[in-house]
């Protein structure tokens, strides 16, 4: 529970005034759902908002309340990293990857966010009767290959299984536990203004990828999942020569459900600072580009899942981009914008014609347009 | 990206922002007509770009936004039904009515699926032969052939468990209700772009020469939006009006015939209710006689719902643009995407949501409050922002 997206502080503004008696029964539309709705589970707003009004208010403590993507808890005198996912994709075979490798990549992202070096995994998979056990060894090969991949070693789980009907296939929840070594200090309330945003790469990838699969879309050059274990990346990031120390990284994301907007905009909350990005440093593959035009979504508001959002002291944003182009997964690295102190909390951005743009939170599922 | 970026080019539309300048003698106000236009500006903050005085208002042709509540309200009551599988374009399932939107109908057990094309309905009956199948036919003339399409193949192939709930509306009829207000401050159109590449643009050649207005049928990107105000702005500036066509690329004057007849044979005219403005008198689609079997109206009951808006809303004279979002006492407070209270803050194509979503951060200073702050090519983010965001 303790992964980010889910836990975006929304105190700073939207904060819904109630509304007014002046109304008396006119129709007022209800944003106060009486039944959890497809929406609470985007990573928007509407997450948000639950996360606020039902879990934050039960579990609170110091750990919870940093609302990263993973608690980091000192044990005996080890910093440890520790996260929990589910991982509920439909369909469940995808161009590039499969829910087996989402389920092992996107926990140990979330580790990776905070500088750690991924360790051990749990895995509980809640299968539905009549998957065919194939589809579920293809799965298990595929977490294998990944755990191999990004050296972490899975070391317990569970397995249940539901009537027909009850789940999707097949529904994996993942857990893991990583080594915080260098002495990295890595927290989305770190943003300072004047900290430099680089984003490691291409934007939209996995969104796309799923979605073209679903409304079988075939485009000019198919799209696939950048789905991708980033601690090799970070582990690079952090080996950037500092003059002064290592404290230079500040903040660290995997922009994942909502997107790059969503993510940067938890973070300018958490941190109390503003954002200008610039459109034209966006990378944005043509392919998903013209994806995102038919389908009529916004690529900053998809899912990635091999990509990484940085906030980085700016006399040091040269050589952090330098490393993270050296590394396989972040040759497209670019530096997109910068953290300012104007607008707390928002995050604008500059269009490629020439005008400025509130970028604001995802608020439930991105829904396309009618024209 | 070939056949958009082209149209996003910062150096070009400096270089029509420019052209403007140099012919402007005086103030205009000049309305878009499309919620896709209306998107477009604000997500690309063009209207920071215009000269001083030149004022984009922000026109009905959102078909979310208009579409009257009531009929949302019979929507909903449709999809709460156990027996059918309600199908809807994706941005009406945030779209509140009386009580909840489709989401919440979703979550409680309705069956309700977004489609991209009405023709996915067929299928959908295909594979569900003991449901109904309805869809939403909600649109201007843009999503007309689509839609008609589907009741042709409903009643072509006798499919007895497809049927449209239709709430159709017709820009030109908007327009003179618009330009017959006495209140009325638009100068010259920016046309529905996609509207005429079904039916053309002769239509509108009546509507220039009776109120003698300029209408420049417009694309919607950056570039297009800007190239057809500069259009718009020639014809004030040298006393003409007439209908020019801007977006040549994509149609001509007689439009997509085909798409004509067909929407001919299954639509007939009559009057329509726009959420925000009332009954235009001939200004909607309705299913024909012919096609009563497959209209989701008659044939679910219906028809007694009614219901009303609140009266703090503003959107109706947003729709004619005789008022601005940041005019509205609820803006951003009482009333936001979250919490829409009336037609234009309900999709992302309403110039409210839009403001909202792409434009906050800009100071309201009265009437014209983007222009007098932005004043004409300075960033906006030069000094003029919010420091709390969200709380216009």
């Amino acid at each position: 529970m303790a992964t980010t997206e889910e836990m975006a502080d929304e105190k700073m503004q939207d904060a819904h005034t109630p509304v007014s008696p002046l109304f008396g029964s006119c129709p007022i539309p209800i944003f106060e759902h009486r039944q959890i709705v497809l929406g609470h589970g985007s990573g928007g707003k509407l997450t948000a908002d639950l996360i606020d009004k039902i879990f934050l208010p039960a579990f609170r403590n110091p750990v919870l309340d940093k609302l990263d993507d993973q608690a980091v808890v000192t044990i005996g005198g080890a910093r440890l990293a520790f996260t929990t996912d589910s991982f509920v994709v439909t369909p469940i075979f995808f161009p590039g990857g499969d829910i087996g490798t989402l389920a092992v990549h996107g926990t140990v992202n979330d580790l990776a966010m905070s500088g750690a070096r991924p360790l051990y995994l749990s895995a509980a998979f809640i299968l539905e009767e009549g998957l065919a056990v194939d589809d579920l060894r293809r799965v298990v090969a595929s977490m294998r290959a990944a755990a191999e991949e990004a050296g972490v070693q899975l070391v317990t789980g569970d397995t249940k299984v539901v009537d027909r009907g009850k789940g999707d296939q097949i529904f994996i929840t993942t857990t893991g536990i990583g080594a915080i070594e260098s002495g990295a200090n890595i927290s989305a309330d770190r943003a300072q203004p004047g900290d430099a945003i680089l984003l490691s790469g291409t934007i939209g990838d996995h969104g796309m990828a799923i979605m073209s699969q679903r409304e079988g879309l075939e485009f000019e050059g198919a799209i696939e999942s950048d789905c991708a274990p980033l601690h090799g990346l970070v582990a690079a990031m952090l080996a950037a020569p500092a003059p002064d120390g290592a404290d230079f990284l500040h903040c660290l994301r995997d922009p994942t459900r909502g997107g790059v907007a969503t993510t940067l905009n938890e973070i300018a909350k958490r941190a109390g600072v503003g954002m200008m990005l610039r459109e034209r440093a966006i990378p944005v593959r043509e392919s998903v580009k013209g994806a995102c035009e038919v389908l009529g979504l916004d690529p900053l508001y998809v899912a990635n899942e091999g990509k990484l959002l940085a906030i980085v002291r700016p006399e040091m944003a040269n050589a952090v981009l330098g490393q993270m182009r050296e590394h396989r997964l972040g040759r497209d690295a670019a530096i997109i914008g910068e953290v300012v102190a104007e607008h707390p909390g928002m995050v604008l951005m500059k269009t490629e014609i020439g005008g400025t743009r509130v970028l604001d939170v995802m608020f439930g599922e991105q829904l396309p347009r009618i024209c | 990206m070939k056949y958009l970026d082209e149209y996003r080019d910062g150096d070009v539309a400096g270089k029509i922002v420019a052209e403007m300048r140099r012919i402007q003698t005086r103030p205009w106000v000049l309305m878009e007509v499309c919620g896709g236009q209306t998107h477009s500006i604000v997500k690309n903050g063009l209207d920071q770009l215009l000269p001083e005085g030149v004022e984009l208002v922000h026109g009905p042709g959102c078909p979310v936004c208009v579409t009257p509540l009531e009929m949302i309200d019979k929507a909903h009551a449709i999809a709460r039904r156990r027996d059918v599988i309600f199908c809807s374009f994706g941005d009406m399932l945030r779209v509140p009515g009386s009580d909840g939107d489709l989401f919440t109908i979703k979550s409680e057990g309705g069956d309700v699926r977004v489609v991209y094309s009405p023709l996915d309905c067929v299928k959908i009956a295909r594979a569900n032969p003991a449901r109904q199948i309805v869809f939403f036919a909600i649109g201007f003339e843009t999503t007309a052939p689509a839609n008609a399409m589907l009741a042709w193949r409903a009643r072509e192939e006798q499919m007895a468990n497809v049927s449209l709930l239709v709430s159709h509306v017709l820009v030109p009829p908007a327009l003179e209700a618009i330009l017959a207000s006495p209140e009325n401050r638009v100068q010259g159109f920016l046309g529905p772009g996609h509207v005429c590449a079904v039916m053309g643009y002769g239509e509108y050649v009546p509507i220039s020469a009776r109120h003698k207005v300029p209408i420049v049928v417009t694309g919607f990107e950056p570039l297009d939006i800007l190239e057809g105000t500069l259009m718009t702005m020639r014809q004030l500036e040298e006393g003409r009006a007439a209908v020019e066509n801007q977006y040549s690329r994509v149609l001509d004057r007689a439009g997509n015939l085909a798409a004509q007849k067909l929407v001919g044979k299954v639509f007939e005219v009559g009057d329509r209710k726009w959420r925000g403005i009332g009954t235009i008198p001939m200004s909607g689609y309705r299913l024909r006689e012919e096609f009563a079997r497959h209209d989701a109206e008659r044939l679910f009951d219906v028809a007694e719902i009614a219901t009303l808006e609140p009266e703090i809303c503003i959107s109706g004279e947003i729709l004619r643009g005789i008022k601005k979002p940041h005019d509205c006492p609820a803006f951003g407070t009482l009333c936001s995407p979250q919490h829409p209270l009336g037609a234009t803050m309900v999709s992302a194509e309403g110039a409210c949501a839009a403001y909202y979503a792409y434009g906050r951060h800009l100071k309201p200073q009265g009437r014209d409050a983007l222009h007098q702050i932005a004043g004409g090519t300075r960033p906006a983010a030069g000094g003029a922002l919010w420091g709390d965001a969200g709380r216009a």
